[in-house]
Parts: structure tokens; C-alpha cells; sequence
């Protein structure tokens, strides 16, 4: 079986974020980036499909800048088989749409026929938690979103799901795309040897118009804003002095 | 403009907290249908129908919505989309789960966790975990969005709405349910409890996060964790508050041992009055803490709980 893995790059997870004074957006530039953290999880999954027998071959997909090359590397140093990029921005402030990319991903699963996609629940830039249930929409699959447990089973999949209320467990039918969240594993990191034999791996470069994908957003940015700010407010030098407090200004006791 | 709000039932129950709030979002929009989804799902319209706001309920009754799996109940609001200019819900997991599909099914874009309605077009959303708030305009011809209860007031009791039955959509047969493990608790639930105590790393343990139940019980409060106190294992996964957990905004919320990561601030930043318990003065929890105390959370958890 083969298994798709999308991945994106995205601000590294420890950076502070800073909106431009302008409105315009948050600033990008000569910021850190790295790997989705939940898509890192997403291809470790899949490495570990390969490493029970589960899964034959590893493709990486990434949409976006020219510069996601570096991220599929990673993927690629971490045990994935092949890459695709597919180049759909020029400036690394233009983040293309979970429905454009839903779309450029359905075709790439029309060429490539994987048995399984496995993609983070959501990218920690627009936290928007919506290309996998999209792409699982465009192809008639079934989903099984914010996985925390993976078991193959013939052509079925039992997927473990984190919901409000605590586990939920179901199976779903082969081919499906499943989401993952952050206690699905821990990911490995790419070693030396694997990150120089990365840079010879198959890395393939398209467009959207090689897929015939109008990437047109939807929605128009107005405006980007600093959230209200949450001023500090005082110390307490004692429990007694924080019950009282809480009694007597906050009112909330 | 009319708004399609699926309603957030969970065994056959309504969850009325969630479905309210949303409601207080969606009639800014229009007029606000609720749709009850479910193997049992009268009870939980009849109660929709009784909140403000609400001018219609429709039931839709199913042996295949028992467990919302996503692909049935997506293609049953599909199937009712066309009388719609917006489709809504709470921003639960099952939400989460079904929206996108929705979306995609009628080729929009989906407009998640909504904190903010501008126009019939536009809203406000956070994204990178809250440090900043996007305002979009959709060029959609109908709206799919999830709504982030924590910002919108719960409506009130109205004077009853009709209630009528839909037929159930086709079943794709895609997904089966095999079992739930719900977290049973007396506890109330986290993102509408008036009172939050969360504990983080620094408790230690799973042991030692008896400590934080104890001042949580204590209050009648919800329990919380941060990601790195789930990560390590000494809390479940359910209990997290944060970027990639639950978004919540209690009366008073209060971080035990808890260092203030973004990801959790963005959790919890909306709280009325938040309290920071850790040892360590430099924590960034406590530039949002509005009473901080410098403390070991060993001394001073038992210390509260004994005094209060």
C-alpha cells in the first residue's frame, strides 16, 4: 500500500509570531521555519506503516513556496520514499486555501493512487482544521479525523479519534485519509547519514496548472490584528491574600 | 438570509450550552433553523426549539446518525443546504469533523472557529494560536463556518419554536462506529464550566495530579491541563486546554504549575480572571495572570484547599 503524506511548512512552533504594523499580515520574513509539527507526526506514522510491512512506498506532497523543498527533505531524511512540490506561491506570506489545496491533492491521488492519506489535523499558521476532511470530501473517501491510534486491518483502518468528550474508535474503509493528532507517536529525528542520503531522493516539481487547479482564494484578507492584549496583574505574597482577593475584588468565590 | 445551525447532540441528548452560543452568533446572520442529528433526536430538538432565537427545528431521526460519523451526516446537510445562505455549528470535534466536509461537498471554503460576525460576508477568526486575529471577506455564494463558543454569550429561553421531522439523507457507508471511551465525570464539562483549575508540567505526575482535582472539586470547577502535562502523561487528552486543545473562557480560570506556553495561552486567554500558581517568578503565565502567586503548587494547592 502506498501511503500520501502532504506536508507544510509553516513557522517554526517556538518562534513568537508578530503582526505587521501595517495590518497586512504576520510577519514572515527571515523567520524560522520548519515542519507542521502535526504533519511531522503524520510522517512518522507512515514510516512506521513501512517498518510493519504495512506500507511499500512514502510519497511526500507540499504546496506552497519554492523554499517547502527544505521541508520535503526533511520528510524525505526521515524516511519518505519520493517528493512532490508543487509551487503555488511566490511570496511566503501568500498561504494557498485548504479547498485549493484539497483540490491540487485529489489530483495528485487520481496519478499516484495511494491505499491511505495521512496528513496533520491542522497547520499551526491558519489553525484552520480543514484540508484532510476537504480532500477526504472531493474523493468520496471516508475520514478518520484527529487520530491518536492507527491499526491496518485488510482494507479496513481502525482509527482511534480524540474527541470533546474523551476516545472515540471507528473503522474506516480503505482508501481513506486519516488526520492526525499529537499522541498518535513521537517523531523521530532525521540522522546525519539519512539527511545526505535525502538530498539524492526523487523530488519531483509541479504546478497547479499541471493539475489544471485554479488556486483563486475564496476569502480576502481584510485585515490581520494583535489579539487584546491581557495586561499582568498583581502578585500575591500569600494564600490567604489570594482567597481574599478572589473574595473581595475579583468577586468570583 | 437564513442559517442552517447543526446543533451539537451528543446521545441523543442536546449539549445546550455549545448549540446557545452558536445560536447567538448565527441569528446575527438570519434566521436560524437547528438541525438535530441523531439515532435519538427529539428531545434534543424540542430543546433547541425552546432557545432565543430559534425559528425552526428540523429533526432528522437515523439508526446511521447514531455515532455522527462524518460522511452521512455531512451529506445529510448537503442535501438540506440548498434553502441556506449560511450553514453553521459549534465548534465541537464533531463539528470540526463535519464542516469541512461540508464545505467542500458545496465547493466553498469553510470559515472555522468564528469569534467574530462583521457582516453576512465577513468574520473574525484567530490563527498561529491566537497571536493574531484575521478578518476574511468570503466571495462564497453560501457560508460553512464553525463558531468558537468561548466568545458568544449562550442564548436565552425563547417562546418555543415548531419542530418538524427531514428524511434522512443516503448512508455512503464509509466509516463504522466501534466504541466510545467516554471520561465519565461529575465534574462539569470543560468549555462551559464558570471555574477552570488546570495544572501543567510542573505537577509532576499522574499521581500528583490528584492535587489539582482536589482543588477543583473543591470549587466545583472543571479540570484542565496544559499540552505538556498531557504529553507527559499525567492527563488526558480530553482535559487540554490550548491551541490544539479545548478553547475556553470561565469566570475564573487557574493555572497550577503551568508556564504559559502561546499554544495554552491561546486556550485560556479569554478568561475573566486568571489566576497563576508556579514556583518559578519568570513564567510567562504570569503576564496574563491578573493575581499571580510565587509559590511550590505543593504547598500552596493544600493550603487553598484546606482554606477555602
Amino acid at each position: 500500500m502506498k501511503v500520501l503524506v502532504p506536508v507544510k511548512r509553516v513557522i517554526d512552533y517556538n518562534v513568537k509570531v508578530r503582526v505587521k504594523a501595517d495590518g497586512t499580515g504576520v510577519d514572515l520574513a527571515n523567520v524560522k521555519m520548519s515542519m507542521n509539527p502535526f504533519d511531522e507526526i503524520a510522517v512518522e506514522e507512515a514510516i512506521r506503516l513501512k517498518e510493519k510491512g504495512q506500507a511499500t512506498e512514502i510519497v511526500a506532497v507540499s504546496i506552497g513556496v519554492k523554499q517547502a523543498q527544505e521541508t520535503l527533505r526533511t520528510a524525505l531524511a526521515m524516511g519518505a520514499d519520493r517528493a512532490i512540490l508543487i509551487v503555488a506561491a511566490e511570496d511566503i506570506h501568500d498561504d494557498i486555501e485548504p479547498l485549493a489545496v484539497a483540490k491540487i491533492l485529489k489530483a495528485v491521488v487520481d496519478e499516484e493512487q495511494p491505499g491511505l492519506v495521512l496528513c496533520g489535523k491542522q497547520a499551526i499558521d491558519n489553525d484552520m482544521n480543514a484540508t484532510g476532511q476537504m480532500l477526504s470530501a472531493l474523493l468520496g473517501w471516508s475520514q478518520g479525523t484527529f487520530a491518536s491510534g492507527l491499526e491496518i486491518d485488510g482494507d479496513m483502518a481502525e482509527v482511534t479519534r480524540e474527541v470533546d468528550g474523551g476516545l472515540q474508535t471507528i473503522k474506516v474503509k480503505l482508501p481513506a485519509i486519516v488526520s492526525v493528532d499529537l499522541r498518535l507517536n513521537e517523531p523521530r529525528y532525521a540522522s546525519l547519514p539519512n539527511i545526505m542520503k535525502a538530498k539524492k531522493k526523487q523530488l519531483d516539481e509541479k504546478t497547479p496548472a499541471d493539475y489544471g487547479v485554479d488556486t483563486a482564494p475564496r476569502l480576502t484578507v481584510l485585515k490581520t490584528a494583535e489579539p487584546r492584549e491581557r495586561k499582568a496583574g498583581v502578585k500575591v505574597g500569600s494564600v490567604d491574600e489570594l482567597i481574599a482577593k478572589l473574595k473581595d475584588e475579583a468577586g468570583v468565590l | 438570509m437564513a442559517v442552517l445551525l447543526l446543533a451539537e447532540v451528543t446521545g441523543g441528548e442536546l449539549q445546550l450550552d455549545a448549540t446557545a452560543k452558536a445560536v447567538t452568533a448565527a441569528k446575527a446572520l438570519g434566521e436560524v433553523t437547528a438541525l438535530c442529528v441523531g439515532e435519538h433526536a427529539k428531545a434534543a430538538g424540542e430543546a433547541a426549539a425552546r432557545i432565543e432565537g430559534v425559528a425552526k427545528v428540523l429533526v432528522a431521526e437515523d439508526a446511521i446518525y447514531g455515532h455522527r460519523l462524518a460522511e452521512p451526516t455531512a451529506d445529510l446537510i448537503v442535501s438540506l443546504a440548498g434553502d441556506y445562505d449560511h450553514i453553521a455549528a459549534p465548534a465541537t470535534t464533531d463539528a470540526k469533523n463535519i464542516m469541512p466536509r461540508v464545505a467542500a461537498l458545496l465547493d466553498v471554503m469553510v470559515i472555522t472557529d468564528v469569534v467574530g460576525v462583521v457582516d453576512a460576508d465577513t468574520f473574525d477568526r484567530p490563527i498561529y494560536a491566537g497571536n493574531a486575529i484575521q478578518t476574511v471577506k468570503s466571495s462564497d455564494a453560501k457560508k460553512v463556518l464553525t463558531i468558537r463558543t468561548s466568545t458568544f454569550e449562550a442564548a436565552g429561553e425563547g417562546a418555543g419554536a415548531p419542530v418538524s421531522d427531514v428524511a434522512a439523507a443516503g448512508n455512503p457507508a464509509l466509516s463504522e462506529w466501534v466504541s466510545d471511551t467516554e471520561a465519565k465525570s461529575d465534574r462539569p464539562e470543560l468549555t462551559s464550566a464558570g471555574v477552570i483549575v488546570s495544572g501543567g508540567r510542573g505537577v509532576g505526575s499522574e499521581e500528583n495530579f490528584k492535587l489539582i482535582e482536589d482543588l477543583a472539586d473543591k470549587l466545583g470547577a472543571a479540570v484542565g491541563a496544559s499540552r505538556a502535562a498531557v504529553d507527559s502523561g499525567f492527563a488526558p487528552n480530553d482535559w487540554q486546554v490550548g491551541q490544539t486543545g479545548k478553547v475556553v473562557a470561565p469566570e475564573l480560570y487557574i493555572a497550577v504549575g503551568i508556564s504559559g506556553a502561546i499554544q495554552h495561552l491561546a486556550g485560556m486567554k479569554d478568561s475573566k480572571v486568571i489566576v497563576a500558581i508556579n514556583k518559578d517568578e519568570e513564567a510567562p503565565i504570569f503576564q496574563v495572570a491578573d493575581y499571580g502567586l510565587v509559590a511550590d503548587l505543593f504547598d500552596a494547592v493544600p493550603e487553598l484547599v484546606s482554606k477555602l
